[in-house]
């Protein structure tokens, strides 16, 4: 039997503005003694929601979270959770804040005691248990967060993003200390599931990597990974395995409904033009198409960062991405190569042909007589399809990118889009 | 395996476990003592003597009533505030409540208060003390009571979810999470509360109602009968034992608990400058402290134990549906009843009578007025001067400090003195007690608005050569305006206050008094005309609530939506 089960969990949050939005969908999935597991996704993909759900901090919606076969009402009794912030009490030392969880289930002071400094040895935390978390740094804090979830002997181990506030070289290192207890079975602990939006992570320490979609956040595809550890991030089996991963992120759902025909068309991705301009120019200089993976470690910028610089590039049609590879398109190297007016130029055709929203945009403003609207109206007409500071950040994006195509201007004292005199000769050459 | 044991230190007493031990024996025989005065004495009226063999124990007799009220107004904040964050149903009510009980002037609160419990205790002087400083209390107890119920409702989201998963029972989580994470704001807002204890010092020792006269001995009082008959060496004193006792108070309460204060910041970057007590670190050191706060660890652990075992049977039962409704219910026929019978009060009040409230009512509002705007004119030059230039804030801070706690009601008999032949001269009297009681927080706020500009805008100004002028309209001002608010709206709902006190004053034998909604406050107090010192008392939260809701609380949504950096 598996040790925790969740069946068609749903979350919806009702928002201030009467909007409820759904973020994970239909979520089934299941946890197996000795099974590593890793949710991997992108930003806004559901990822914390999911594992705060089989902890019982958040209540499904629909569905429910299983314990053993037992349904899990409030807090969920077998699992321990280390947090990506650490989240330790700046107050306690280290021995305190490990003891914590021991103190709430009323083990008695001795044996409490011994229990923390056994957990506090093998984690590696060895002299600094009078020390206060102020004291520590970002690796040794995020240790200590390990040792007090390890201490209560949780059958369960969550993991929300416990690598992604530390330094490359801190987080391998504790990366490879957990692995190191998890493999050799220090710990008794019988199951591990990792939320994590780095895919290299994933595949290193994981046995199954379950990746989401977004808007709301599914079950996409679930990998198994039968790479023995450990693994070797440079073998050619770790890199496919990589880049395999990395275009079932990018591509379009596998278990998806029929694509919705939306006026608006998808949300813009959150870049502005700046790192839209020299992403391109970065692409173009590449002799031959390059592996994103590659690509990312080159800037040396994680996956999900690059991600939504890679989406917008795609959505103007400056790049083609087809399995994981990168390469310039014709348009894209005329962008690349074009000085800074017909840049704008360049842009501001692609957006009216790409961009539903900004079109709406221009064709309200020309339609009114002083060419000006309030930007909440835009707003508003967004709020029917995200959430209000979704629906902030769509306008904040769609303003900067019609403002360096010189579509439109914003004044934002008045709090108005409008058009100016030269974008209403340009719109009869749309027109 | 051996682990390592956590070093003890090694038991040994030293100089400082002495003078602790002494400490504890003087303070518990000076509460025994005081004790037995309360129950022996049966008359009201006192004879307060002018000699100065009598300051220290009047000193001890106000510091007595300050702590106790302090630590009612401790118990009490934590506790609502603590209930107003976790009940969702009753927050809007409490915090509403709170809102208006901030603004009602002390005197206000004194009859009910005064006639109440001399009904409960009779007999001899304690109905009287607990009255001052339950008094006392009322002017120190809300911004407390906010500030713990702002921060228990503001705790971070993963400090609050580590708490759940690791399922602490309720009281574990206010003991190792809800209440560490109060402290700071505690500390800071309890050191401005005690300071506000000691401006109304005088009017909750000794005060008329009706035909009555209450009279306690101690400091407040001293200087009162001082200011009364005159007595210039009396009055100065008098001033200089209450400096004495705040700079005291000072160094050996605030500063080390402060310092203390710093472990509960949340915020995991150490700053630049650390707040530092020597007396903290020396009672760290001492063996008898570190054996008690031991003890206490221990014993606080049985009880969470017990607790906790408690708390999972209760939660089984179900939280008594039946008596929260009796409870809400009982609270909704209290308030009822005290509204009907409040607006029957209010209804005895003349008609011609409303229109003297009204005409006090401005005239009092002029004054605050011409205070504040005095203050922010003096203040705002020379806070952004002191902020602006962290070498010369590190020297004026304590100073500043010092000066902006010693009360501001001490000091107004000399002034008095002063004016008192000129034409208007308690107008002006009045006026200036207001700024001298209110002016700091606006000082303190810009003081921290001109620290809070970033480096590379000062640097940015620089570079663009912008001065004078040009400097403050562009820099300054926006950095600094949300800061002046802040503090604005505290100077003024202070300066309304401190109206109750300056409008109206007994002075070489005889009361003085001009136009105004403080001197109609008290002088109804006096009278023991309670119909129109409640008619006054809410004509003058009426305006404090209008005023903040109506003039700063725009300004700041303008300051903030603009400046905000």
């Amino acid at each position: 039997m598996a040790i925790i089960e969740t069946k068609n969990l749903t979350i919806i949050f009702d928002m201030p503005n009467n909007t409820r939005i759904t973020v994970v969908e239909d979520i089934n999935l299941s946890l197996e003694e000795g099974e590593f597991v890793a949710i991997l996704g992108p930003s806004g993909a559901g990822k914390s929601t999911i594992v705060r759900a089989i902890a019982g901090l958040i209540k499904p919606t629909h569905g429910e979270v299983l314990y053993r076969g037992k349904l899990v009402e409030g807090v969920n009794p077998g699992v321990s959770m280390v947090f990506q912030t650490a989240a330790l009490f700046p107050w306690l030392t280290v021995l305190e804040n490990v003891e914590i969880g021991l103190k709430a289930k009323g083990v008695p002071p001795k044996e409490r005691r011994e229990r923390a400094l056994k957990m506090i040895d093998l984690i590696g935390l060895d002299g600094f248990e009078s020390a206060y978390p102020k004291e520590l740094s970002g690796g040794m804090r995020q240790r200590v967060g390990f040792a007090r979830a390890l201490v209560v002997e949780p059958e369960v181990l969550l993991m929300d993003e416990p690598f992604s506030g530390l330094d490359v070289l801190t987080a391998e290192n504790l990366r490879n200390d957990l692995l190191e207890l998890w493999i050799e079975k220090r710990i008794p602990t019988k199951t591990i599931l990792l939320i994590t939006h780095s895919i290299e992570e994933a595949v290193y320490l994981a046995d199954r990597v379950i990746v989401l979609d977004k808007n709301p956040g599914r079950i996409k595809q679930e990998i198994y990974i039968n790479i023995p550890h450990w693994r070797d991030r440079e073998s050619e089996e770790f890199i496919r395995l990589v880049d395999r991963i990395y275009s079932i992120m990018m591509g379009k759902p596998v278990t998806a409904k029929p694509p919705k025909t939306e006026r608006y068309g998808t949300p813009l991705p959150h870049v502005r033009v700046g790192a839209i301009a020299g992403f391109v120019e970065l692409v173009a200089e590449l002799e031959r198409k390059e592996d994103i993976y590659k690509i990312a470690e080159d800037l040396n910028m994680d996956l999900a960062d690059i991600q939504p610089v890679i989406e917008a590039a795609e959505l103007l049609k400056f790049i083609d991405t087809t399995g994981g590879d990168i390469s310039v398109t014709e348009l894209g190297k005329v962008f690349a190569e074009a000085d800074v007016l017909e840049k704008k130029e360049i842009f501001r055709k692609q957006l009216l042909a790409n961009v539903p929203f900004i079109q709406q945009i221009v064709q309200v403003l020309q339609n009114k007589s002083n060419h000006r609207m309030p930007v909440e109206f835009f707003i508003e007409l967004l709020e029917t399809r995200f959430s209000t500071s979704e629906a902030q950040a769509q306008m904040e994006i769609a303003i900067d990118w019609g403002r360096y195509a010189e579509l439109f201007a914003y004044d934002e004292d008045s709090k108005e889009v409008y058009l100016e005199e030269e974008v209403l000769e340009t719109q009869k050459v749309v027109d | 395996m051996i682990y390592r044991v956590i070093p003890l230190r090694r038991v040994k007493i030293s100089i400082i476990d002495i003078g602790i031990i002494f400490f504890l024996f003087a303070f518990i025989y000076g509460i025994v003592s005081t004790a037995k005065e309360w129950g022996e004495i049966p008359t009201y009226t006192l004879n307060i003597s002018l000699s100065p063999r009598n300051l220290p124990i009047y000193a001890w007799y106000s510091i007595l009533r300050q702590f106790l009220a302090y630590l009612i107004s401790l118990v009490f904040s934590v506790s609502y505030g603590y209930i107003a964050s976790h009940n969702k149903t009753l927050e809007p009510f409490m915090i509403a409540l709170l809102d208006i009980l901030q603004s009602v002037p002390v005197l206000s609160f004194m009859p009910g208060v005064i006639l109440g419990l001399i009904a409960l205790f009779p007999y001899g002087r304690i109905g009287v003390e607990l009255g001052s400083i339950i008094l006392i209390f009322t002017g120190q107890v809300w911004n407390m009571a906010f500030s713990v119920y702002g921060s228990m409702s503001s705790l971070p989201r993963d400090l609050r979810e580590a708490a759940e998963i690791f399922n602490l029972t309720p009281f574990q989580r206010f003991l190792y999470v809800e209440f560490p994470y109060s402290i700071i704001g505690l500390v800071w807002n309890s050191m401005m509360s005690v300071a506000g204890g000691w401006f109304f010092l005088m009017a909750c020792e000794m005060f008329t109602l009706g035909e009555r006269d209450f009279r306690l001995p101690g400091l407040g009082s001293y200087l009162q009968l001082a200011a009364i008959n005159g007595d210039t060496k009396a009055i100065l004193s008098g001033l200089a034992t209450m400096i004495a006792i705040i700079i005291l108070i000072d160094q050996l309460v605030w500063r080390p608990l402060i310092a203390w204060a710093q472990k509960f910041k949340v915020e995991l970057t150490t700053g630049n400058i650390v707040p530092t007590s020597a007396i903290l670190t020396v009672l760290q050191r001492s063996t008898i402290l570190t054996k008690i706060t031991q003890w206490m660890d221990e014993f606080i652990e049985r009880i969470t134990f017990r607790f906790s075992k408690r708390e999972s049977i209760e939660k089984k039962i179900n939280p008594f549906p039946v008596l929260r409704i009796i409870l809400i219910g009982l609270l909704l026929v209290i308030i009822g009843y005290a509204s009907v019978r409040l607006i029957f009060l209010i209804s005895r009040v003349p008609v011609f009578m409303w229109g003297e409230i009204i005409i006090s009512d401005l005239l009092t509002l002029l004054r605050v007025a011409i205070a504040v705007s005095l203050s922010i004119a003096w203040t705002l030059p020379l806070g952004v001067y002191i902020g602006m230039n962290p070498r010369i804030s590190l020297v004026m801070q304590p100073i500043v400090q010092i000066l902006a706690s010693i009360p501001a009601t001490a000091v107004f008999p000399i002034i008095l003195m002063w004016l008192i032949n000129l034409k208007g001269g308690l107008s002006i009297a009045s006026i200036l007690l207001m700024l001298l009681g209110t002016q700091w927080y606006i000082l303190f706020n810009v003081i921290a608005g001109a620290m809070s500009i970033p480096s590379d805008l000062k640097e940015a100004a620089e570079v663009f050569q912008l001065k004078g002028l040009e400097k403050w309209r562009k820099l300054i001002i926006p950095a600094v305006l949300p800061y002046l608010v802040t503090g604005a709206i505290t100077a003024t709902g202070g300066a309304w206050n401190a109206s109750i006190v300056s409008e109206y004053v007994h002075f070489r034998g005889s009361t003085l008094m001009v136009r105004g909604l403080g001197a109609l406050i008290s002088n109804s107090a006096d009278r023991g005309d309670l119909s129109v010192l409640a008619a006054s008392t809410i004509m003058m939260i009426v305006t404090v609530t209008l005023i903040n809701r109506f003039f700063w609380r725009r300004l700041y949504w303008l300051a903030e939506e603009h400046y905000s950096l």
